[in-house]
C-alpha cells in the first residue's frame, strides 16, 4: 500500500503507512457503532450545558440576599430518597435492556414500566421539594442562589420529563413494531440518555446537597 | 383575548415607523411574488420532493448558502442605515431615531453572525465534507435537515420582529441588566432569545453531525493522516460548536429565566450577578470565533494548493496548528472584557493566551505562502480570494494582537478600532472565505463554472470597499469614538465617516457584481459547463465524480491509497496511460427524502413566535406538533431506496468518459 503511494505521488509528504490496514483507514463504521457515538457526543454536549449552570451555582452559590442557605433548607433524607429512587430506576433500565438482548418483548415492557414508575417518583418528590420550598417564600425569585439552584436542579428534573416522554414512545414503539434494528439503536441511545441522568444527579447531589449542608 | 393571544395585538405593528413597514412590506411582496411564480410555473412540487425533503447533503449544503446570502443581504441594508446615519448625523439626530438605530445595530450583529457566516461555512462544510471523505452522505442524513430548517426558523423568527413587535436594542451581546425586564420591558430580546436557541439547537445537532462523520466515516484508506485540510478544520470547528453551543444555550437559558419567571441570575437586585453574563456569554463567544474562521482556513488551504498546482506546504504543522487553536480558544475569553477589572495578574494571563494564539494562526500563514511561492499559480477568483484574505487577515489579526495588550484595551475597549478589528478579520476571513468556497465549489455543484469576469469585478470592489469603509474606523477608534453612536458632535469624526459610506457603496457594487456574476453564469451554463468533473485539476475526492455528483456520490467507494486521493488517481491514469480497471459494482441503499426537518421546524417556529407573545397553548401545541412529527418518522417502515448496480455502472460509464477526455487517455471501458 505504502510503496504503491509513494511511488505514484499520492502521499507527498511521505507520512508513511506500514502493511498492517490502521482502524482509521478500515472505510465506515457499522451503522451500530455510527449511532452509539453520535449519541454519545450530544451527551457530552449535554454534560456541557450541565456544567454551564453548575458554574452558574458555585458562583452564586453565597448569593443569597440575606435569605435562607442550602444549610437552611435542603431535607438530606428526601433527597436520599430521590436518590434511591433514580438509581434503581436506572437498574431497572439495565434490566429493559436484558430483556432487549433476549427479545423478550413481556420483560422489556416490565423492565421500563418500572423504570418509567421509578422516574416518575423521582419527579414528583423533586417537584413536592419545589413546592414546598415555593409556599414557604424559598422560591426562586427569593435570591441569586435559590435562582441558581432551581434552575440547576429543575434542568435535571426537565431531562427526567423528556426521558419519561421518550420512555414511553419507546415502549410504544416496541409494541408496535418489535425489535427492529433502528429500534434496537434507539433502545441503546435511551438507555445512555437514563444512565447519563444518573451521573449528573450523582454531582448535582454530592455538589449541590451534601456539600451545601456541611457548609 | 390574552390567554388567546398573549401580548400580541394591533399595537405590536409599529405603523408609526415608515422604514420598518416598508422594508417588511417590500419584502413580503418579494416572498409572496416568488412563491405565486413558483406554484403558477408548477415548481412546487419539484421543490417540495428535491429540495425542501431532501436529506441529501449537497442539497442542504445549497440551502444553507441560499440562506446565508439572502441574510447577508439584509445584514447589508443595515450596514447601509447605519453607515449612511453616521456619515450625516453630525450635530443633528440624522434620519434615524435612536430606538430604532439601536435595533439595526443590534439586528445588523445578530444575523451576520447567526445566519450569514454560520450557514455559510455549515453550508460549504455539508456540500463538500462527504465528498472530501469519499462517502454517500453525513452520518445522520434526516437529523441534518433538522438541523437546516431549525436554523432557517430562526431566521425567519428575526425578520418576523421587523414587521410584529421589535427587535432588541441592547446589542448582539444583549449584556444584562440593560437585557433584563427592568430596562428592556418589550418583545426584542424575547424574539433574540427565541431565535438563537431554535438556530442553537440545529447548529449543536450539525456539530454532533459532522463529529461524528468525520470521525466514524470516512473511505477506506481515509486515514487522519490523509483527511483533506478542510475536513480537518471542519472536524475542529465541530468540536467547538459540541464544546462550545450548549455554553450559550445555558447562558440565554439563564436569562429567560430571569425575564419570563422573575429569576435573578443576572439582576442587579438579591444577588444576581451581570458579569457572569458577560463572561459565560464569552466562554462561548470565543470559541465561536474560531468556529467561523477554521472553516474558511480549511477552504483557503484547499484553494491555495488547487491553484499553485502544489500539494499543502506543511499538512502536518496545519493540522497541529488547527488544533492547537481549537484548545487555546477555550483560555482567551476575558480578553473580550479586561476593562471588568480582573486585577493586572488575571489580565496578563489572558493578553498572554491571546498572544499565543497568535502563533499557531501565523504558522498557518507560513504555510499559505509556503505553499505559494514556487507553484505555477492560476489567479482564478477562488485564488483571488484566498490572496486578498492572505493581506487582509494579517492586517486584523495585528489589530488584534494590539487588543491583547491590557492597557492598550482598556483606551480601546468599545471604540470603533475595535469594530474595524473584528470586521477585519471576520470579512477579510470568514466572508471571503465563503466566496472563495463559493466559486471553487460551485461548478461540483451546479456543472458549471462562474463568469471570471464578474467573479473578479466582484473581487475588487469588496476587498477596496472593505479597505475604505472599514480602515477609517481604525482612525476613528484612536481618536476616541465609541461603537452604537447614533450621532455626536466632534467635527474631527465626520470625514472619516462619509469614507467609510463611501466604502459602503464600493461593497455594494461588490454585491451587485455577484448577483450579475451568478445571472450571467446560468444563462451561459452551456457554455461554462464542466463535463469533466474535475475544472481546477483538483487534488481531493469531490473532484472524481461528476459535477453535479449523482445523489450518492459515487458508484463504488473510493479506496484512499495516500494523501490528495484523487491526485493520486490521476498521476497513476497518466503513469499508466489508462483510467484504473473497472470495479465491480453492487446495488446500494440510499436514505429516502422526509419532510420531517422541515415540518418540526414549522412547529419550532410557532413554538419559538407563541414563547415570544406569552401565547401558552401555542406554546404547547408547537411542542406536541414537534413531537408528533418525530414520532410519526421514527414509525416509519420504508427508510430507504436502492440504486441498482447496472444504474450505478451507467453512471460510472459517463463519469469515466468524462475522465478520460479531460486526460487524453482511454476510458477503459470495453465497446
Amino acid at each position: 500500500m505504502s510503496a504503491t503511494a509513494g511511488e505514484r505521488g499520492g502521499d507527498p509528504h511521505e507520512l508513511g503507512h506500514d502493511d498492517t490496514v490502521p482502524i482509521s483507514e478500515r472505510g465506515p463504521a457499522p451503522k451500530r457503532i455510527v449511532v452509539a457515538y453520535g449519541f454519545w457526543i450530544f451527551l457530552l454536549s449535554d454534560f456541557i450545558l450541565f456544567s454551564g449552570f453548575f458554574a452558574a451555582y458555585f458562583v452564586l452559590s453565597g448569593a443569597t440576599a440575606g435569605g435562607p442557605g442550602g444549610r437552611d433548607l435542603f431535607d438530606l433524607p428526601l433527597v436520599a430518597t430521590e436518590t434511591i429512587f433514580l438509581l434503581l430506576s436506572s437498574f431497572a433500565c439495565g434490566m429493559a435492556g436484558i430483556a432487549t438482548m433476549a427479545r423478550n418483548k413481556l420483560w422489556f415492557q416490565v423492565a421500563m414500566g418500572a423504570t418509567g414508575l421509578l422516574g416518575a417518583g423521582f419527579l414528583a418528590l423533586e417537584l413536592s421539594e419545589f413546592a414546598q420550598l415555593i409556599s414557604a417564600g424559598h422560591g426562586p425569585q427569593r435570591s441569586a442562589f435559590l435562582s441558581a439552584f432551581f434552575a440547576l436542579v429543575g434542568c435535571h428534573g426537565l431531562h427526567v420529563l423528556l426521558g419519561l416522554v421518550w420512555l414511553t414512545t419507546m415502549m410504544a414503539q416496541v409494541w408496535a413494531k418489535g425489535f427492529r434494528d433502528d429500534i434496537l439503536r434507539r433502545i441503546t441511545c435511551f438507555a445512555l440518555f437514563w444512565h447519563a441522568l444518573d451521573i449528573i444527579w450523582v454531582a448535582l447531589f454530592t455538589s449541590v446537597y451534601l456539600l451545601g449542608t456541611v457548609r | 383575548m390574552s390567554m388567546l393571544f398573549g401580548k400580541l395585538g394591533w399595537e405590536s405593528i409599529p405603523l408609526n415607523e415608515p422604514i420598518p413597514i416598508i422594508a417588511s412590506g417590500v419584502v413580503a411582496l418579494a416572498i409572496l411574488g416568488l412563491l405565486g411564480w413558483v406554484w403558477r410555473a408548477g415548481h412546487f412540487p419539484y421543490l417540495w420532493r428535491e429540495w425542501i425533503t431532501s436529506v441529501d447533503h449537497k442539497r442542504i449544503g445549497v440551502m444553507y448558502c441560499l440562506l446565508a446570502a439572502v441574510m447577508l443581504l439584509r445584514g447589508f441594508s443595515d450596514a447601509i442605515l447605519m453607515r449612511s446615519q453616521q456619515a450625516i448625523a453630525y450635530g443633528n439626530p440624522g434620519y434615524l431615531p435612536p430606538d430604532h438605530y439601536d435595533q439595526v445595530f443590534s439586528a445588523h450583529g445578530t444575523i451576520m453572525i447567526f445566519f450569514v457566516a454560520m450557514p455559510f461555512m455549515i453550508g460549504l462544510m455539508n456540500f463538500a465534507v462527504p465528498l472530501q471523505l469519499g462517502i454517500r452522505d453525513v452520518a445522520f442524513p434526516t437529523l441534518n435537515s433538522v438541523s437546516f430548517w431549525l436554523t432557517a426558523s430562526g431566521a425567519l423568527l428575526i425578520n418576523i420582529s421587523l414587521l410584529v413587535g421589535e427587535f432588541a436594542k441592547t446589542g448582539w451581546v444583549v449584556y444584562p441588566p440593560l437585557s433584563e425586564l427592568r430596562f428592556s420591558p418589550g418583545v426584542g430580546v424575547d424574539y433574540y432569545l427565541w431565535a438563537i436557541q431554535i438556530s442553537g439547537a440545529g447548529t449543536l445537532l450539525t456539530g454532533v453531525n459532522f463529529v461524528t462523520t468525520i470521525l466514524k466515516i470516512r473511505a477506506a484508506g481515509m486515514g487522519y493522516s490523509r483527511m483533506p485540510m478542510f475536513c480537518w478544520t471542519a472536524l475542529a470547528t465541530n468540536l467547538l460548536i459540541v464544546a462550545a453551543f450548549p455554553i450559550l444555550t445555558a447562558t440565554l437559558g439563564m436569562l429567560t429565566l430571569d425575564r419570563y419567571l422573575g429569576f435573578h441570575f443576572f439582576t442587579n437586585e438579591l444577588g444576581g450577578n451581570a458579569m457572569m453574563f458577560v463572561n459565560m456569554f464569552w466562554a462561548w463567544g470565543h470559541p465561536e470565533v474560531y468556529i467561523l474562521i477554521l472553516p474558511a482556513f480549511g477552504i483557503f488551504s484547499e484553494v491555495a494548493s488547487t491553484f499553485s498546482g502544489k500539494p499543502l506546504f506543511g499538512y502536518r504543522s496545519m493540522i497541529i496548528a488547527t488544533m492547537a487553536i481549537c484548545l487555546l480558544s477555550f483560555i482567551v475569553w476575558l480578553h473580550h472584557f479586561f476593562t471588568m477589572g480582573a486585577g493586572a495578574d488575571v489580565n496578563g494571563f489572558f493578553g498572554v493566551t491571546t498572544m499565543i494564539i497568535a502563533v499557531p494562526t501565523g504558522v498557518k500563514v507560513f504555510n499559505w505562502l509556503f505553499t505559494i511561492y514556487g507553484g505555477r499559480v492560476r489567479f482564478a477568483t477562488p485564488m483571488l480570494w484566498a490572496i486578498g484574505f492572505m493581506v487582509t487577515f494579517v492586517i486584523g489579526g495585528m489589530t488584534g494582537v494590539l487588543l491583547a495588550v491590557p492597557p492598550a484595551d482598556f483606551l480601546l475597549h468599545n471604540s470603533l478600532f475595535l469594530v474595524a478589528h473584528f470586521h477585519n478579520v471576520i470579512i477579510g476571513g470568514v466572508l471571503f472565505g465563503a466566496f472563495a468556497g463559493l466559486t471553487y465549489w460551485w461548478p461540483k455543484a451546479f456543472g458549471f463554472t462562474l463568469d471570471e469576469t464578474w467573479g473578479k469585478r466582484a473581487f475588487w470592489l469588496w476587498i477596496s470597499g472593505f479597505y475604505v469603509a472599514f480602515m477609517p474606523l481604525y482612525i476613528l477608534g484612536l481618536m476616541g469614538m465609541t461603537r452604537r453612536l447614533s450621532h455626536y458632535d466632534v467635527p474631527g469624526w465626520q470625514p472619516w465617516l462619509i469614507a467609510a459610506a463611501v466604502g459602503v457603496v464600493l461593497i455594494a457594487g461588490g454585491i451587485a457584481c455577484q448577483i450579475v456574476m451568478i445571472t450571467v453564469s446560468i444563462r451561459r451554463r452551456h457554455d461554462l459547463r464542466d463535463a469533466g468533473g474535475d475544472p481546477w485539476d483538483g487534488r481531493t475526492l469531490e473532484w472524481i465524480t461528476t459535477s453535479p455528483p449523482p445523489p450518492y456520490n459515487f458508484a463504488v467507494l473510493p479506496d484512499v491509497t495516500g494523501q490528495e486521493a484523487y491526485w493520486g488517481v490521476k498521476a497513476a491514469a497518466r503513469d499508466d496511460q489508462k483510467l484504473s480497471a473497472l470495479p465491480d459494482y453492487a446495488a446500494i441503499a440510499m436514505p429516502r427524502n422526509t419532510p420531517t426537518g422541515v415540518v418540526s421546524a414549522f412547529f419550532a417556529s410557532l413554538m419559538g413566535f407563541a414563547l415570544i407573545w406569552h401565547i401558552w397553548w401555542l406554546v404547547l401545541l408547537g411542542f406536541v406538533g414537534a413531537w408528533a412529527t418525530f414520532v410519526l418518522f421514527a414509525w416509519r417502515d420504508d427508510d430507504a431506496y436502492e440504486v441498482a448496480a447496472d444504474d450505478l455502472a451507467a453512471h460510472d460509464r459517463d463519469r469515466r468518459a468524462g475522465k478520460a477526455a479531460l486526460l487524453g487517455l482511454d476510458d477503459g471501458v470495453p465497446a
